[in-house]
């Protein structure tokens, strides 16, 4: 049976904006976050929990947006791919996905991007092997993952060791 | 900077092709920017939801749609038959009978033949009432008996999918090339290999199928936006069923999230949706469910290959090979038997094998339809191909690089023809192969297995996939399956615009799903019209009205780089000679003394003489009193070009001719640990060499050869589509079916060389597909592992447990091979 009664009223923090919303009991908080808002760049690609192309910061935790009901997320703050580059200019990873060929058919990116976003502030000089180990649950069918550590692993030289010795290193 | 001759024109300047300039497409996507098919709609749209059925095979007894429609907030349900009612004929079939028997229509009528069959599809205000109705369409099933295993459907006392085709075989024809039988007689060895199987997998895109139709009851125009990614070929196969011309179709995609191939498959879906609109008056979203997408999206043709008789002289050349092929189709034939064709692009893989037959079958069964897959069709055969070149080295104790090297095709041996008549337009595979044994350490490798010995419970293997990616088919190959189809060549078109305010705009009919066509089309425009490829808009997608297309047009067939660039290419020279001709008119000046640069068409070596691509626009758009009728006339700028490679048509009959222009090549070599105890296999180095012609971007390229190789390891080593004797997929979601994360699949070493293709506008070769190299690299190196008096590799998908029975097969059982030899008595391999 349908539950078309059942709905609740949450506050959420949703990169920076506080939103009040009535939502469906049933509601995914991906379905509330692409359908209610309009932040389509949080994509769907299984319903198992399994993809990760939902990924988003829940309260500074990584979280799977297709295994949590917005009802639980009421209270949270959270953050989206869309606020990666909220002042108009790409972040280190974003542009480090670009540059490095990072992406493909793009569809992994956004959950692909939050979960480096996160691991970046838990381990600001991670190894490939960290890197590999922390986007195990986004999954990406194009690109066989190689270029999606460089671009990571570029992101880290160019957050912590400047951008000058990374160019210098290009160049060379 | 290179100077070369374009098509049309005597100096165009190359300095954007041929260089890894970032992605245009990537400033959206990174953004959470691009738009998905699910990401839109339309006003007043209800969601659709199918009903599928649970059973592998059953009689459709009755359906009761009473209860959903009840229900507050559902408008309408589509039965299989209420379906069948409304359409004309059932879709457009490339079989002839008895293939051309087996009918389908956009929805399930009478009996359902794979689990997840749609029987019915409901519409409602929202996807979870959808969901929650098609639970209320109650269906009453009479179960029949599951037909799964791919030989014994061929046989006649097997149950029947369709009763009125009267046999469960779509298509059956032998390829018979030079004179096995004299090879067979005449070779110093006969390996003799029993049976080889191809698995099932799926390349499983991460954004499932989706589209939102609108059948408009004013016009009678049919919307479609979906991430369909053949669009006019749906619009052909569909079209005649729901009684809707060409022209009142209006296929539109934009980004899309993988396609792969599979995207090719649910035109059905898309057919049930526009008679669902047209029975509701609203606008219908569909967005596919990954439980629903692994179950009936489609997945990739499953083969086995019977009784191969392999005749080789003692030197190591091989001279053919004999098999019987049998190829499984699953429920229904979207897009089959094309594929009992399309592996001949590549008769003798890499090599110069002279006498072939393969006698080919192809059958229905209750599973899940087959769809092209990323390496279509070739990849099979390609991978059986290289099955028999590692089997022959380990049976007759000779070096599997040797015996390579003995047969490939040699790089003076180019233009080569086949045995079929096919041409392989250029390469170089014996230094490809140098080039990825010394990207993957071969030689310490063999070095450090020789170290390692026995009795360390590990085992080290070396093994090279070397394979083609045949791009830019002829369509006219379909005339050997069926010699009645209207089919020949191919073809692309595209329009390069001066806009308005001289802004510069391409359309392309393709339907690209990551593969940066917007990139590298806009390095092809700019380096014709002489800007730079920030200047260069390319639109995201295909959209019918922008009449940029053929019937071919689409992303798929590893051909972008040929058809689609050569589409943009002769559109951006024909664009370019407008503007030439324009400025000559309005400097003054012959059109010889013109030069297009920097947004400018100037008169050579005078400055002051100059018109800015906006001075231009505005002449023809909106200023265009007073110019000379004959000038207006021939310069509109806006240009539409229709490439059309070079083909004649192929013959049904002796089955041959040129079936594809271009072959790229992809050498890949790895390394793996195999643990005996488990069965366990890691990659330890992986090297991929691709040689696809001259580059346009080599980092996209670069890209693509990354994602076929993952694809591919993870295929080898750990995605598979099972069904159980009931026709129950094993394999339905990303629970069970695995798809290879980061800590699967290795780091690629790559390496290219580029052969330039004699046959393409730019050199150029199609490459998306990669061959599925990985599975014969994976295979040939497990091989390696279990060792040369050890079973035959037979299985194209090896987990632990398959891997753990090769290692700790009982030594009196089968090896699944025998070599007989001319001299002295057979040597019937000993275990």
């Amino acid at each position: 049976m349908t539950e078309r009664g059942a709905s609740h009223a949450i506050t959420v923090i949703v990169n920076g904006e506080r939103v009040n919303r009535i939502v469906s009991a049933r509601q995914l908080l991906v379905h509330f976050l692409r359908d209610v808002l309009g932040l389509t760049g949080t994509h769907i690609g299984c319903d198992t929990g399994n993809c990760g192309a939902c990924t988003v910061v829940v309260d500074g935790k990584l979280v799977k947006s297709c295994m949590l009901l917005a009802p639980q997320a009421d209270g949270s703050t959270i953050e989206t791919v869309e606020s990666l580059a909220a002042d108009g200019q790409l972040s280190d990873l974003q542009r480090a996905f670009n540059e490095h060929h990072a992406l493909q058919c793009g569809y992994c990116t956004p959950g692909m991007l939050m979960s480096a976003t996160y691991l970046l502030r838990q381990n600001p000089d991670p190894s490939a092997d960290d890197v590999r180990r922390a986007i195990r649950g986004n999954v990406c069918r194009c690109t066989g993952y190689v270029n999606i550590v460089e671009a990571i692993r570029s992101a880290v030289s160019a957050g912590s060791a400047g951008r000058a010795a990374a160019g210098a290193a290009e160049e060379a | 900077m290179t100077i070369t001759k374009g098509p049309g024109t005597e100096q165009a300047i190359r300095t954007w092709s041929g260089r890894s300039i970032p992605r245009k497409e990537d400033a959206r996507l990174v953004k959470g920017q691009g738009s998905f098919v699910d990401d839109g709609g339309v006003q007043g749209q209800g969601f659709a939801w199918f009903v599928r059925s649970p059973h592998a095979h059953a009689r459709i007894v009755s359906i009761d749609c009473a209860p959903a429609l009840e229900m507050e907030g559902v408008y309408a349900v589509l039965t299989g038959e209420e379906a069948r009612q409304q359409c004309e004929t059932p879709f457009f079939a490339i079989a002839p009978p008895p293939g051309s028997l087996m009918a389908e229509w956009p929805l399930a009528v009478g009996k359902v033949r794979y689990q997840g069959d749609a029987v019915a599809v409901v519409l409602a205000e929202s996807r979870e009432t959808a969901r929650d109705a098609a639970e209320r369409v109650f269906v009453e099933y009479e179960p029949l008996p599951a037909v799964v295993d791919t030989v014994a459907a061929a046989d006649p006392t097997t149950p029947l999918l369709y009763d009125d085709a009267g046999t469960n075989v779509v298509w059956r024809g032998v390829f018979d090339y030079g004179d096995v039988d004299w090879a067979l007689e005449n070779a110093d060895h006969v390996v003799k290999i029993d049976r080889l199987h191809f698995h099932r997998f799926t390349s499983a895109p991460l954004e499932c199928n989706g589209a939102v139709v609108d059948y408009d009851l004013g016009t009678g125009v049919v919307n479609v936006m979906s991430n369909y990614q053949m669009p006019m070929f749906a619009s052909m196969v569909i079209g005649p069923t729901i009684g809707v011309p060409i022209n009142k179709f209006n296929f539109v995609t934009k980004d899309i999230g993988g396609a792969f191939g599979i995207k090719i498959g649910f035109f059905a879906q898309i057919a049930a949706l526009a008679l669902l609109s047209k029975k509701a008056g609203r606008a219908v979203k569909w967005t596919e469910y990954r439980t629903e997408h692994m179950l009936t999206a489609g997945h990739g043709n499953e083969r086995t290959f019977l009784d191969i008789e392999v005749p080789v002289m003692s030197d190591g050349t091989i001279l053919g090979v004999k098999v019987r092929a049998f190829d499984d189709a699953g429920a229904y034939l979207h897009y089959e038997p094309l594929g009992a064709v399309i592996w001949s692009q590549v008769v003798p893989g890499c090599y110069k094998l002279k006498h072939v037959r393969v006698d080919y079958t192809e059958v229905v069964t209750n599973k899940c339809p087959t769809v092209p897959n990323r390496g279509y069709s070739r990849m099979q055969h390609l991978w059986m191909i290289e099955r028999i070149i590692d089997i022959v080295a380990k049976e007759l104790r000779l070096d599997p690089v040797d015996v390579r090297k003995t047969n490939y095709v040699q790089p003076e041996d180019y233009p080569y023809r086949t045995p079929n008549d096919c041409v392989y337009d250029s390469g170089d595979l014996p230094r490809s192969l140098d080039i990825a044994l010394e990207l993957a350490h071969a030689e310490e490798w063999r070095a450090r297995q020789r170290e390692l010995g026995t009795g360390s419970g590990r085992r080290i293997g070396i093994g090279i996939g070397s394979t083609l990616d045949s791009g830019t088919n002829n369509f006219g190959q379909s005339r050997i399956i069926n010699p009645d189809l209207p089919f020949s060549g191919n073809g692309e078109a595209a329009i390069v615009k001066l806009d308005l305010f001289g802004e510069v705009n391409v359309n392309i009919g393709t339907t690209p799903q990551g593969q940066g066509h917007e990139t590298t089309a806009a390095q092809v425009t700019a380096d014709i019209l002489g800007i730079a490829p920030d200047m260069v808009t390319v639109s995201t997608g295909f959209n019918q009205a922008n009449n940029s297309y053929v019937g071919f047009s689409g992303t798929y067939a590893s051909q972008f780089a040929v058809s689609g660039l050569g589409a943009v290419m002769g559109a951006a020279e024909k664009l370019r000679h407008q503007i030439v001709k324009l400025a000559a008119y309005a400097l003054r000046a012959a059109e010889e003394e013109i030069d297009v640069s920097d947004g400018f068409a100037r008169v050579r070596g005078d400055e002051n003489r100059a018109i800015p691509f906006i001075g231009l626009a505005n002449m023809v758009y909106a200023n265009n009193a007073g110019l000379p009728a004959e000038l207006l006339s021939e310069v509109d700028l806006n240009a539409r070009y229709v490439y059309v490679p070079p083909f004649e048509v192929p013959d049904p009959v002796t089955k041959t001719g040129n079936l594809t222009l271009t072959y790229a090549s992809q050498v890949h070599v790895c390394v793996v640990e195999v643990d005996e105890e488990t069965g366990e296999v890691t990659l330890l180095e992986y090297a991929a060499v691709d040689d696809c012609g001259r580059r346009i971007n080599p980092m996209i390229v670069e890209g693509q050869v990354h994602g076929a190789t993952g694809l591919g390891i993870a295929a080898a080593l750990y995605e598979s589509l099972d069904y159980d004797a009931s026709g129950q997929l094993q394999q339905p979601s990303f629970y069970e079916y695995h798809a290879a994360t980061a800590l699967d699949i290795p780091h690629v070493d790559c390496g290219s060389i580029e052969s330039a293709s004699p046959f393409t506008p730019n050199g150029a070769k199609g490459m998306g597909e990669g061959g599925g190299a990985p599975l014969h690299a994976v295979c040939s190196a497990i091989q390696d592992a279990v060792g040369g008096d050890g079973p035959v590799v037979a299985d194209s998908h090896n987990h632990w447990a398959r891997v753990h029975e090769l290692l700790h097969r009982d030594p009196t059982a089968s090896r699944g091979v025998a070599v007989t030899s001319r001299e002295g008595p057979p040597r019937v391999a000993q275990s």
